[in-house]
């Protein structure tokens, strides 16, 4: 068989057009599919508000599929050997992710646990036990202001739980009725 | 080169006092040193805890040990039949001499405890170091555990909490009792009672390692006449007291 190469020409040049219009077409449709999720599609994500997210103790991916068994692995260690290291640790992931807004996880749709939490369905019980607020040590630098700090005039004394002021723990305990009427998922 | 040594064993012997209860670091004291374990460390049994009453110096009416544990470990203070009390000062009276005394009563941290061998889940557990806990991740309620102890020491918890303080998590449908403030003897510091007893002037209660023959308390179990409540059940408490 004999193609004369003006052909062979051609049928290249109409190749490559149909390979680079294909190319284009691909592209313009995975860029639009890389907009953010939650404005496309009809399925609803969750919206989690991060305070302190952007290097957790692991990387993202492990610790969404993993968390749950770090903290289980964890909590025997602690409550059986005495292991008090922080990184796993309940309270550490609270000191992180406890929202600026009520000082906590849980809450709202948008706290740290919760919206996931919800979103998935998946009960947590870790807070009918566990506080679900960082432990405040005004000393060491509190990084959650969200807890207005004590009046001038009424000093912290050492009999007032945890050097807490009164109005501080008030401010907390309204918080945790404020959680409580929110109906978190429990 | 002796004159050398000799200026230093001074030196180490002046400022040891001196330095014994300061701050190195953050979160690190020089007293913990004989007892310090770092916080990746598993609790040893070579170090028993225990506490020593003294119960010549515990005033009849007196709660700052009752007050300090409660403001610790989050308890709401009530002494209903369903209140949380972790910690009781008993009053006892000989009715023959009419010697009144007062003391506290917890949890005695047994070394055969009782609740461990009757708990059917495993919650209730003895930890290598002797100080005896609920695992409320397993407990599942039953009270057993209330039952076989000796001491009355364990409670129920019958409500929902709330506020609770994060190093000492609790919650409903579980049994609880004086944890010998774990959380805090993991970080090298004594419970919130010897605390307070000390801070208050009476001195009463001596929180230590029973094993080390160099503690304080040890020295005075050696030295002084000590007894354990109910020591006909051979339960070898870590709860000694001395006067009664």
């Amino acid at each position: 068989m004999m193609i004369s190469l003006a052909k062979i020409r051609t049928l290249l040049n109409w190749k490559m057009g149909a390979l680079i219009a294909a190319l284009l077409t691909i592209s313009a449709v995975s860029v639009a599919s890389s907009e953010p999720e939650s404005n496309s599609g009809r399925v609803p994500k969750p919206k989690i508000e991060i305070e302190k997210g952007d290097k957790c103790v692991e990387d993202e991916d492990f610790m969404r599929r993993n968390h749950m068994k770090l903290l289980m692995h964890k909590r025997d260690e602690t409550m059986h050997k005495g292991i008090r290291t922080k990184k796993y640790s309940l309270q550490n992931c609270i000191e992180c992710h406890a929202s600026k807004k009520n000082n906590s996880v849980l809450g709202s749709n948008e706290n740290f646990c919760q919206s996931c939490h919800s979103y998935a369905a998946v009960k947590i019980d870790c807070f009918e036990c566990h506080a679900s607020k960082p432990k405040v040590q005004p000393s060491a630098g509190f990084f959650h202001p969200i807890v207005p700090p004590a009046t001038p005039g009424v000093a912290a004394t050492d009999k007032e739980s945890h050097g807490l002021s009164y109005s501080m723990r008030q401010q907390m305990r309204s918080n945790v009725n404020e959680q409580n009427n929110a109906g978190v998922t429990r | 080169m002796s004159c050398a040594n000799k200026s230093r064993r001074e030196f180490l012997g002046t400022t040891a006092v001196a330095t014994a209860s300061l701050a190195v670091a953050p979160g690190v004291m020089l007293i913990d040193m004989a007892h310090g374990r770092a916080p990746e460390e598993a609790a040893s049994s070579s170090v028993r805890w225990g506490m020593l009453v003294d119960t010549n110096k515990c005033d009849s009416g007196c709660t700052d040990c009752v007050t300090a544990c409660n403001t610790e470990n989050g308890l709401s203070g009530d002494t209903s039949e369903t209140g949380s009390q972790w910690i009781r000062k008993v009053e006892l009276k000989d009715m023959r001499t009419g010697k009144a005394t007062s003391l506290p009563m917890m949890c005695q941290h047994c070394a055969e405890p009782p609740c461990v061998d009757v708990c059917p889940t495993g919650a209730s557990f003895k930890r290598a170091d002797g100080i005896v806990l609920v695992d409320k991740h397993i407990c599942i309620g039953c009270r057993y555990c209330v039952m076989a102890c000796p001491y009355k020491a364990r409670s129920f918890i019958h409500e929902a909490l709330a506020d609770q303080n994060p190093d000492v998590p609790r919650g409903k449908g579980v049994v609880e009792s004086c944890t010998m403030c774990v959380h805090r003897v993991d970080k090298g510091q004594t419970t919130a009672c010897a605390e307070a007893c000390t801070k208050a002037g009476h001195d009463a209660i001596l929180f230590g390692d029973l094993n080390d023959a160099n503690s304080e308390i040890s020295k005075r179990v050696s030295t002084f006449a000590t007894k354990q409540v109910r020591a006909d059940l051979g339960l070898n408490t870590g709860v000694r007291y001395q006067g009664i």
